[in-house]
């Protein structure tokens, strides 16, 4: 039953995650320079080695890991259903349309608390907790911000090209693929970086289906690693400082791709 | 024409052209490939949005401890949220005086800024990638950055309050400055807005300005007279989007101050949060997550319905 061994993993997860805490705790105290008055602004010496003390001492490059494939297929999950949903939205009538358009723009204001504790409940029957696919399976079925937006970009393309490659006798598949996808690219690259900036630092998502520390995401880990000893500033920014890092990285290359298909969207009235 | 389709289209449906519904079939598998191309949405709203809200409505009039079946108890857990629960009332407050700070002040700073860019100064790139950093960094890693900058002892602010001879407070750790502390650093991310503001400000036709300057308007006269009413569909915008994230803070609350000290920062959401998958009252949290809805829901409408009266679009008056 599903039930019980909630309980039997919370309580073992208990024993497991004070033992940690009391093994780190008594690994890691040796900081005495962050309290040192008044406050060297340049360490001396500079420990570079709590970069790598810091990767050591916690499961760090795993948690890295866990996150990078979680982002990574929620990315994926994420282009593919919002591209196909924007574009249906973008170039085709039908009877409802509208309705379900302005429906989907709605739900953006759904807190998600609403729908949080069903949803728990219903992959919690699925016997999902504990992985990542309630993380990553969501990806799959479309966001409304994203959807709204890559319409938005759909909506200036000329609609020639389409037709002419419809009369050369290509199907609405391959229109999407060999037409619409190439001239999407800017738009596909800003919806890439906001989807792995969410992805990334999720913390909520994380938190409620994830409880073995082998499956943490960083923010699960360094919150973890917050609570062991709130002390340990030099390792706590380490880590921090190196969770950032990818995130900056990829806003410097997709700086002008995001900047030019918020212009684009139209959000102005 | 080689078609590699199961379905022979017929030739003239090719010719005619698609945006005309000429044919009363092709106008039907049009229908069909729309439903087709969104049904990863429906199916998605079905599963995850509206099966859970019909859901979640029915959990909240019930006892559910997520173990044993729940149990039917009528208004109860709206009563007894709004009749006996302190911590209901302590948490409503604390989340309204946060958006009512944090969203009015974060979007003047970032309109601030916007203004700054817009007005073209050398380095113009380097600044708006400074400013947008922070929009960009977000989550568990930022608020350890903040709880070192609110450190009593070693943290930046106090440091720096240190040596002009300033005995700085306790921030997040003293009940009164608590709260305040957070709503400070939420402007941490103003740089979000920011493209928001810099795309608005971009598509001000640069005429109206011209023409305000040959009728003598001086620098805040254009401001006030050409830039903010013509602003007033960005400044909607972000508002609503600022007021539903601010009501929804949940990160900073768990991570930096565990609702405390004192309850005065138990955001609404973490209460909730807590009520769920610490105490596993399901029952309460559900009916707690709709009075989130419709307070969420209130403002958002307050703010569509007076929209009427200041926002201005374009092509309204010809």
């Amino acid at each position: 039953m599903a039930v019980n061994c909630l309980y039997t993993i919370n309580i073992r997860i208990h024993c497991y995650v004070n033992s940690i805490f009391w093994m780190l705790s008594t690994a890691l105290k040796e900081s005495w320079q962050v309290f040192e008055y008044p406050v060297r602004w340049i360490p001396d010496p500079i420990r570079w080695d709590n970069f790598i003390t810091t990767f050591t001492s916690l499961p760090f490059g795993k948690w890295a890991l866990n996150t990078a494939f979680i982002t990574l297929l929620t990315i994926i999950g994420t282009l593919f259903s919002c591209t196909i949903v924007a574009y249906g939205f973008a170039r085709f009538k039908a009877r409802g349309k509208d309705v379900l358009f302005m429906l989907m723009l709605a739900t953006m204001m759904l807190p998600g608390a609403v729908t949080m504790i069903p949803v728990f409940y219903l992959f919690l029957k699925l016997e999902w907790v504990n992985t990542y696919l309630p993380l990553i399976v969501p990806s799959f079925f479309g966001n409304a911000f994203f959807i709204f937006l890559l319409r938005q970009f759909f909506l200036t393309l000329p609609i020639e090209l389409e037709e002419a490659a419809r009369i050369d006798g290509l199907n609405t598949i391959g229109i999407l693929y060999r037409i619409i996808l190439p001239l999407t690219v800017p738009a596909l690259i800003t919806v890439a970086i906001f989807q792995f900036n969410g992805a990334w630092n999720d913390f909520m998502g994380p938190l409620i289906y994830l409880n073995k520390p082998e499956l943490y995401t960083l923010s699960l880990g360094i919150n973890f690693f917050k609570n062991v000893n709130e002390t340990q500033w030099n390792f706590l920014m380490a880590a921090s400082v190196v969770t950032m890092l990818p995130s900056l990285i990829l806003f410097f290359l997709g700086q002008k791709y995001f900047v030019e298909s918020i212009t684009l969207s139209g959000i102005k009235g | 024409m080689a078609t590699d389709q199961k379905k022979p289209i017929h030739k003239n449906d090719n010719q005619s052209v698609h945006r005309k519904k000429s044919w009363w079939n092709s106008s039907r598998k049009e229908t069909l490939t729309f439903y087709l191309l969104i049904s990863p949405w429906i199916l998605g709203f079905l599963f995850f949005i509206g099966g859970p809200m019909i859901a979640s409505l029915y959990f909240s009039f019930t006892n559910w401890d997520l173990f044993t079946s729940p149990k039917w108890v009528g208004f109860d857990n709206y009563v007894y949220a709004f009749t006996k629960d302190p911590l209901f009332k302590q948490s409503i407050k604390v989340t309204l005086i946060y958006s009512l700070f944090s969203v009015p002040i974060g979007m003047v700073a970032s309109l601030l800024i916007a203004l700054l860019l817009h007005q073209g100064v050398r380095g113009m790139r380097v600044f708006r990638t400074i400013f947008y950093l922070p929009a960009v960094v977000s989550g568990v890693s930022v608020m350890v950055l903040w709880m070192w900058i609110f450190n009593p002892e070693i943290g930046l602010f106090n440091t720096i309050l240190g040596y002009i001879g300033i005995q700085g407070p306790k921030w997040i750790y003293d009940p009164d400055w608590a709260l305040p502390s957070l709503i400070i650093m939420s402007l941490w991310s103003v740089g979000g807005g920011m493209v928001i503001w810099l795309a608005g400000l971009n598509s001000i036709p640069n005429y109206l300005y011209e023409v305000a300057k040959i009728d003598g308007a001086n620098a805040w006269h254009r401001f006030r007279y050409v830039t903010i009413p013509m602003l007033t569909p960005t400044i909607f915008f972000n508002l609503v989007m600022g007021i539903i994230g601010a009501l929804q803070s949940f990160g900073e609350a768990y991570v930096m101050t565990g609702g405390g000290p004192l309850n005065s920062t138990l955001f609404f959401n973490f209460y909730l949060f807590q009520k769920a998958f610490e105490h596993f009252q399901m029952g309460y949290a559900s009916a707690l997550a709709w009075v989130l809805f419709v307070i969420v829901l209130f403002f958002t409408l307050l703010v569509v319905k007076s929209s009427k009266l200041w926002v201005y679009y374009e092509g309204e008056r010809r």
